[in-house]
């Protein structure tokens, strides 16, 4: 246990340290939050924007830290050996990993700590609240994007890693339905995005936290089985050095 | 450390073909080889890191490709690159790297034995070369291992750090640890190695001490005029002498003090400068040199036209052994 404890403080103090990180994962949502909460651009198709942005946001915060964040650290800590290393102690792949999601999911509490409180100062009320569902999903959305984040992590160089996790990053923020709802996407786009893992996490969690979602038994299929899939692609593709 | 006919392909590519070589507890063992020559590969099965495709390696009495857990516990292994985050501190890195093993160094001491307290705060971006290799040698400490593999450990490292590097490595050795020395650096080898393996397209081509690698290839080396008779020099000192580069010459024959008498006061006589004399047992430079060059590959000098364009003497060709264990 104190094996697994020690790199777990290692990978939190290293999240802390690193300024993009956390720029990406706390310093984006809230801004986007406060952002679009204040200016009303967006056709959000609800009586207060903040009421689909919330849920919206806090999908966006669960792809940005285990999709992005954790993929390109992994990434890099690939390129530099550092999983090599790691390899040849008795810290074992199972304790990495377990420390790896573990620094995720408290990145993840405390991004959850301060966006909620925000969204609630901006004025978020929602009517109808189910807090387990929504927890349920952001775990599978964790697992799911975590995997993606992973399989990228482990088949490209670390600059190319960088660059195609924050282009998926980007796809996949537009498309999926965190700050534009599906309503306002053509038609074609639309069946993509609600196939996608953002698009049915942010269905999930619009359905959870305020009853907007579209259709939200399908879309937790789909976040299911995303949840299977890409753990599973990663675990057969990745090199470890 | 015992590996016996050790085979490791990647795909069609046989890298390592049929090795076996021992590495003994208290000793030094260098681990030598042109780039491609199959010695990462041999050493990365014996870590638990890769595969073998035939053969076997026991490390410490245990199976690392089945037992690479409990091998950890008591295996040291330094990188030749990296291995570390580049935001990670000096001292922050070593306790968590003790903390990884049942029975890890103490983190402070570690630091300080590498020369490293003055940095224990700095991250590893901002450690020079030198600093970071004796970061990355300290991390390879943190088990207490009782066999090392250290990957060019003393690679751009400057003399200061060097000495301190081989004092380590010595330190290691004498606490009854089996270090495993990789290195293209041959002077290093030189300096630290109790025994010296030689890879060579994927197999060892020579296994033993310094000095039996050297056995019967004694020579004098000495520098003087470009425009020497190396003819007339054979003649007169009755051993074959022929020219190495622009103004230095061999002789091989042991060094014994009648010969050298003979050649300086032959030079002299001549009229010719001595510049530099250099007598005694082969390099292991010139070892290397010569056991890969007998293989066809690059290294061994060549030996002057001995019809006398330039007047030199061609060299005795020897064979090299070829040892296996």
């Amino acid at each position: 246990m104190k094996r697994f404890r020690s790199q777990l403080a290692t990978e939190l103090q290293l999240v802390a340290r690193n300024g993009e990180q956390l720029l990406l994962t706390l310093g984006i949502p809230v801004l986007l939050l406060v952002f679009f909460s204040m200016v009303e651009v967006l056709p959000t198709g609800t009586d207060d924007p903040i009421d689909f942005l919330a849920p919206g946001v806090l999908a966006l915060a669960v792809m940005s830290t285990s999709m992005v964040s954790l993929g390109i650290g992994t990434g890099f800590e690939r390129s530099y050996h550092v999983l090599k290393r790691l390899g040849t102690t008795p810290l074992g792949r199972g304790r990495l990993i377990a420390a790896k999601i573990s620094s995720v999911a408290v990145v993840e509490l405390v991004q959850f700590a301060v966006l909620v409180p925000v969204a609630y100062l901006l004025g978020w009320s929602p009517s109808d609240t189910n807090w387990p569902a929504a927890i349920g999903a952001t775990l599978l959305g964790t697992v799911a994007f975590a995997g993606i984040g992973l399989a990228f992590a482990g088949r490209l160089r670390g600059e190319l890693n960088l660059a195609a996790l924050n282009g998926l990053y980007l796809v996949l923020l537009l498309l999926g339905g965190m700050v534009i709802p599906f309503a306002e996407l053509p038609a074609v786009l639309r069946s993509v995005a609600q196939a996608l893992p953002s698009g049915a996490l942010a269905d999930v969690l619009h359905h959870t936290l305020g009853g907007v979602g579209t259709r939200p038994n399908t879309s937790w299929l789909v976040l299911g089985g995303w949840a299977v899939c890409t753990p599973a692609i990663a675990a057969f593709t990745f090199r470890w050095d | 450390m015992e590996v016996t006919g050790l085979s490791v392909r990647y795909g069609d590519l046989v890298a390592v073909n049929d090795v076996s070589f021992s590495a003994e507890s208290g000793q030094v063992t260098a681990v030598l080889g042109p780039n491609g020559a199959g010695k990462t590969s041999t050493i990365e099965v014996c870590e638990g890191y890769r595969t073998a495709s035939a053969g076997s390696a026991r490390v410490l009495g245990l199976d690392p490709a089945t037992q690479q857990r409990l091998l950890s516990e008591r295996m040291g292994v330094m990188l030749q690159q990296g291995g570390v985050y580049p935001s990670a501190r000096v001292l922050a890195t070593v306790r968590h790297y003790c903390t990884l093993y049942g029975k890890g160094a103490d983190a402070v001491a570690l630091v300080d034995q590498v020369g490293l307290t003055a940095r224990s705060t700095s991250t590893w971006r901002r450690l020079s070369g030198g600093e970071q290799q004796r970061l990355s040698l300290a991390l390879s400490m943190a088990a207490r291992p009782e066999v090392a593999f250290l990957d060019e450990p003393t690679s751009g490292v400057d003399v200061n750090g060097r000495d301190t590097i081989r004092g380590i490595v010595r330190d290691l050795a004498a606490g009854g640890c089996a270090v495993v020395l990789a290195t293209h650096e041959l002077d290093e080898a030189e300096r630290l190695a109790d025994r010296v393996v030689i890879f060579d397209g994927g197999q060892v081509i020579a296994d033993g001490t310094l000095a039996e690698l050297r056995k019967g290839h004694d020579e004098i080396r000495f520098r003087s005029s470009p425009d020497l008779d190396t003819v007339a020099l054979a003649t007169s000192i009755g051993m074959v002498a022929s020219r190495l580069g622009h103004d230095e010459y061999v002789i091989d024959a042991p060094p014994h003090p009648r010969l050298m008498a003979q050649l300086s006061n032959w030079l002299a006589d001549q009229g010719h400068p001595l510049t530099d004399l250099r007598a005694g047992a082969q390099r292991l430079e010139d070892v290397f040199r010569r056991l890969t060059a007998d293989r066809g590959g690059a290294g061994e000098p060549s030996a002057p036209d001995p019809s006398g364009v330039d007047g030199s003497v061609r060299r005795s060709t020897r064979r090299s052994r070829r040892r296996r264990m």
